[in-house]
């Protein structure tokens, strides 16, 4: 109950945070239009391409990738220029409580990128707004989100040592939009791609969203999220024991 | 006229290895030296999956563009940066030459910006195996210097209107999003809206990327004079606008005192 109350009262605080930077809202509003024109131009331009539906949401999602892609690997180094990382570390709270909330609040900034793009797509293009199943669709987003915040918070703990974390995950960005199925279907990709892609969650945060939208089995994604969250966070919490003593013993928390 | 050139180019190369983070191997090659073939390899797929047009298509497009990526932030933050480490009033202050000072900075952003994208065709070849006649590469990469010197002009522009607001990135970044959406990267420009068929005429990379095209298609530097004059003229213009702004600014935030306020 502590932990869920430091996991929320973190999230709030760092979703606020996070609302209020210009930086971050151009990368989830601004950025997935971008994104979204170049689909819906390419698209339209020939009679064999997907539909705009399509497009509009996994621009979408692109999205909130992008906000975890740009910030969520150099978390633990923002903490470590707004020169608190040492007081977190000390403090008597897991480290993975006080870190998990703010990868999620980064995801979660890309939810402004769904409702942008879906707006955008509708104004200027008509893209047909038609949700097959309402409520599994608002189910859907913050699943994908809280599975691609902890996939965040993995990079964050597998980064804790490494000074250069940010520009490394945000390198991140355009591989994980190939292979993710976000715009372009795995089928295309070469046969090897697919196991990494199953490993990753915006392939089924993806997959939950678009089906809950389009039509399709939402249960199996939905599941699929819930689970890759789990093994991520575990994950999470194995490195970041081992990094932060590793950090410790080196006496290289605060180095930048 | 030596302390001209002694500021524009020792000056130059200083201020990009002191102001750029990045200049580090570990920034440096993820994010400018891969970034290309990615974003390549992200075009490439995206194009197949609307059956646009051909790899190598796609390869070029992003490549040239790519060289925007180091000459936007690179132009941006060679201004920006002095703000952020506190120098820029004092640079602003020394009696040096203004355009040995800034265009001194220009030059190594336009050399990394063509190095930038000589990667993305590097990358092109060996993921997508995109092959052009080698007889093409000398003018391909004459094309690729003038993309790079038109964005470093751009970059000049977005480094000036740096000095009258905060976050460069934020400029550079929307720039840039102009660049890939409006010059022909990614969407012919004849499937383009006839007004930003228009708009890219003016921007920097859209000739240079038809005239890559061309050449990597085995045409050669004769024909395509003249998009590749109007990529030079185009980035002289920016250039020649982006110094003529950093001065008016300069001239402002002194009388003003607003220099490190922005």
């Amino acid at each position: 109950m502590k932990a869920a109350r430091i996991f929320w009262t973190g999230f709030v605080l760092h979703f606020k945070n996070l609302s209020a930077s210009p930086f971050m809202m151009t990368t989830a509003a601004i950025w997935p239009l971008v994104y979204a024109t170049l689909a819906f131009l390419m698209f339209r331009a020939t009679h064999q391409a997907p539909s705009l539906l399509y497009a509009a949401l996994g621009a979408a999602v692109m999205g909130i990738w992008s906000t975890t892609a740009t910030s969520a690997g150099g978390a633990i180094q923002q903490q470590r220029w707004w020169g608190i990382l040492e007081i977190l570390v000390a403090a008597p709270t897991r480290l993975i409580l006080v870190l998990a909330p703010i990868t999620v609040a980064i995801a979660a900034i890309g939810v402004y990128s769904i409702g942008s793009t879906l707006l955008w797509g509708r104004l200027l293009f008509g893209v047909p707004l038609h949700v097959s199943h309402p409520l599994l669709f608002a189910v859907s987003i913050p699943a994908a989100v809280l599975s691609i915040g902890l996939l965040g918070l993995l990079l964050a703990s597998t980064f804790v040592l490494y000074r250069s974390a940010s520009h490394l995950s945000q390198a991140l960005e355009y591989p994980i939009w190939t292979i993710t199925g976000m715009l372009i279907p795995l089928s295309l990709l070469p046969g090897w791609v697919g196991p990494i892609a199953w490993a990753l969650a915006p392939t089924w945060g993806m997959r939950a969203v678009r089906r809950a939208a389009i039509g399709g089995d939402v249960g199996t994604p939905l599941l699929v999220c819930a689970a890759l969250s789990v093994a991520y966070t575990i994950l999470a919490a194995l490195l970041l024991h081992h990094f932060e003593r590793l950090a410790r013993d080196r006496a290289t928390l605060s180095l930048t | 006229m030596r302390t001209w050139f002694r500021i524009f180019f020792i000056g130059g190369v200083i201020s990009f290895r002191a102001l750029f983070s990045w200049i580090r191997p570990s920034v440096y090659i993820p994010t400018l030296l891969l970034g290309p073939t990615t974003q390549i390899l992200f075009f490439a797929y995206l194009g197949r999956t609307a059956h646009l047009k051909s790899d190598s298509w796609f390869v070029v497009g992003n490549a040239v563009q790519s060289a925007s990526l180091a000459a936007l932030f690179g132009m941006g933050f060679a201004i920006d940066g002095e703000r952020w480490t506190q120098t820029l009033s004092a640079v602003l202050a020394t009696p040096a030459n203004r355009a040995a000072l800034f265009l001194g900075r220009a030059l190594p952003v336009l050399v990394n910006a063509a190095v930038v994208a000589s990667t993305g065709f590097v990358g092109g070849a060996l993921l997508l195996g995109f092959r052009m006649p080698w007889s093409s590469v000398p003018t391909l990469a004459l094309l690729v210097l003038l993309a790079s010197f038109a964005c470093t002009g751009l970059g000049m522009l977005v480094g000036a209107v740096g000095l009258r607001m905060r976050d460069v990135p934020i400029i550079a970044n929307l720039t840039m999003a102009v660049l890939l959406i409006f010059c022909g990267v990614n969407v012919p420009l004849d499937k383009l809206p006839h007004w930003m068929h228009m708009t890219a005429e003016g921007l920097p990379v859209t000739h240079a990327i038809d005239a890559a095209r061309r050449v990597a298609a085995g045409a050669s530097l004769g024909s395509v004079e003249t998009p590749a004059l109007t990529e030079l003229g185009l980035g002289a213009v920016y250039l020649l606008v982006g110094f003529m702004l950093l001065r008016l600014f300069e001239l402002q935030g002194r009388r003003h005192g607003t220099l490190d306020r922005a």
